[in-house]
């Protein structure tokens, strides 16, 4: 496709990074998650929140295909990312990884040094180039250089948590992927330290699309453009987590459309 | 009657008391009782071995000389032949047993079978060593015969190879003695990469490594303590080793490079010319039992100081 082609509807398909649309999903026997249609604009932080359990990292996780890590999923649906059907046989999930990074709940730096670990992915895309400047690029970009530039031969386990956390974030963004996807980043760490991070999440959409999964509704309010609240329906006897609505943040929650979401804003059950 | 409202709690009771105390006490008993011990044995060995080192010092290390009749005694073969079976079991055991322990958990198989095969491979260090000998002489001897007579006839001029014998040789031996250290090298190894956390491994995925990826640039260097200090724990269960030794070795006296002559060790020295010994080989012997057991001790405290080590790098801790 072109940049000139005129229908609005490959417009639109330009700016629509991913396109998750989760009908049916199963761990197994355990039938986890259903219609849960989310399209994810270029540029934009789309968040997910909602009660534990409603398959929120789950739906996160289809997204670089993280899932298939995990014995007995599968689903039916689609994801596309930039137009590519991501589960189709002939891709790679490994190769789906490496242009959609991942930051994880728990800060996971490698047992390694600063530099290696933000290297760690550039060696594994075999980038031939200079590694200091990749590595600076991205720490600064994930407001770290500064505290660390002194100590990038020490080991990253040495950092507190919320320096850990934006190392991870240095790490993930080190290859310039297309999409940020975040487990619920800020979990483990402290107001300030989640404060920075919310606040890199801004300045990072300029560059990325992020995808974000919260508990943190105040958050969501924050950081998103788009919110999609999942919920559980026990009603089949089962778990199976479902999206309920998915708008944009401010209207989501100024006028909830559903009244599950309603409660869940006022913080009337969780 | 006490209100319903009062509450049930009781401070101990004496007896409460005595018993933990007690169990405490006895608990430190037994542990002081393992060290001990181990004193006594070194003193015991020590005591024996006495006369003979001060008769022979450093004289005794440094010869090659066994000869009971003109009463010269030097180890130099035989700590060689440890030294040398050991490490060599060690470089063939140590890769193969790192390489089963990576297969055997890193999720290439199905758990249970997972399971089974950790426990199949548990199961031959239950195998007497004197059935590794017996399996060694009559299978492992004949199998590479025609493989130590190519390497012979071919590549004789390397000192390697420069020393043949169709029977006993190093070669035989220390394949058998690699498959007696995997069980070590599997088990300890096993334990230190299942250290490694989950996230860290989910890290590397999410970075988009392939699996091999994941463990060469990962999961391995995370636990590279741990593999090491299971690498010293296998050469360690090496050096004692003595039966199987002592039947594949040939307890030949002689110091030589060659991986397809045959040689002799410490232990294998001891257990083969101990029962026949006179009064003054006996103090020689326990001369070189302490020698043996000084090697043995510093090679186990520096596993397991490695290994305590690891656990606490991957507890948590910080460097």
């Amino acid at each position: 496709m072109t940049a000139t082609e005129p229908t609005s509807a490959a417009a639109v398909a330009e700016d629509l990074v991913i396109d998750l649309k989760l009908d049916k999903l199963w761990y197994g026997k355990f039938f986890a998650v259903r219609d849960t249609h989310v399209p994810v604009t270029r540029g934009t932080v789309t968040a997910f929140i909602g009660p534990s359990g409603c398959g929120k990292s789950t739906a996160l996780r289809c997204l670089n295909r993280m899932n298939d890590l995990v014995d007995g999923f599968r689903f039916d649906g689609s994801v596309h990312f930039q137009s590519r059907d991501i589960y189709h046989p002939t891709i790679d999930p490994v190769a789906v990884r490496r242009y959609i990074g991942m930051v994880f709940q728990q800060p996971n730096p490698f047992a390694t040094t600063v530099f290696k670990n933000v290297a760690f992915g550039l060696r594994l895309n075999r980038f031939r180039g200079d590694y200091e400047e990749r590595v600076e690029h991205a720490l600064r970009r994930a407001a770290l250089w500064d505290e660390v530039k002194d100590k990038l031969h020490s080991s990253g386990l040495a950092l507190s948590g919320g320096q850990q956390q934006r190392l991870c974030i240095a790490r993930a963004i080190a290859t310039e992927p297309e999409v940020l996807l975040m487990d619920e980043p800020c979990s483990a760490l402290d107001p300030i330290a989640t404060r920075r991070i919310e606040e890199l999440m801004t300045e990072l959409k300029e560059r990325y699309t992020i995808v974000v999964v919260t508990h943190n509704l105040q958050q969501a309010q924050r950081v998103a453009d788009m919110t999609g609240f999942m919920y559980v329906d026990t009603t089949q006897g089962g778990r199976t987590g479902y999206l309920v609505e998915h708008r944009p943040t401010a209207e989501l929650f100024a006028d909830p459309r559903a009244e599950e979401t309603r409660q869940y804003i006022r913080g009337e059950f969780s | 009657m006490s209100t319903p409202s009062a509450s049930l709690a009781q401070p101990p009771t004496a007896g409460e008391r005595w018993m933990d105390l007690g169990l405490r006490r006895g608990a430190q008993a037994l542990a002081v009782g393992v060290l001990v011990l181990l004193a006594a044995i070194v003193v015991e060995i020590g005591a024996v071995a006495a006369p003979a080192v001060r008769e022979r010092g450093v004289d005794f290390l440094t010869s090659s000389t066994w000869d009971t009749n003109r009463d010269e005694f030097g180890i130099l073969p035989h700590i060689w032949g440890t030294l040398y079976s050991s490490l060599l079991a060690l470089l063939i055991g140590g890769t193969l047993g790192l390489a089963v322990a990576v297969f055997i958990s890193q999720r290439f198989l199905p758990r249970r079978l997972e399971l089974l095969l950790k426990n199949v491979v548990d199961l031959l260090a239950a195998i007497p060593s004197v059935v590794y000998g017996l399996w060694g002489i009559f299978f492992v001897i004949p199998a590479i015969r025609p493989f130590t007579a190519f390497l012979h006839e071919h590549l004789g001029f390397v000192p390697l190879f420069d020393e043949r014998s169709p029977g006993p040789n190093m070669l035989a031996s220390s394949l058998v003695l690699a498959i007696m250290v995997l069980p070590t090298m599997t088990a300890v190894s096993r334990d230190a990469i299942a250290t490694v956390p989950r996230k860290l491994r989910e890290a590397a995925f999410g970075l988009g490594a392939t699996r091999w990826e994941c463990i060469l640039g990962v999961v391995l260097p995370t636990a590279a303590t741990g593999v090491f200090g299971a690498l010293v724990l296998a050469f360690g269960r090496a050096l004692g080793e003595t039966m199987a030794l002592a039947m594949l070795l040939g307890n030949r006296n002689e110091f030589n490079v060659s991986l397809l002559a045959p040689g002799n060790t410490l232990a294998a020295l001891i257990a083969n010319t101990f029962p026949e010994a006179q009064d003054h080989e006996r103090g020689v012997l326990m001369y070189a039992a302490i020698v043996l057991l000084s090697i043995t001790l510093v090679v186990n405290m520096l596993g397991t100081a490695i290994l305590v080590r690891s656990s606490r790098k991957a507890a948590g801790a910080r460097p």
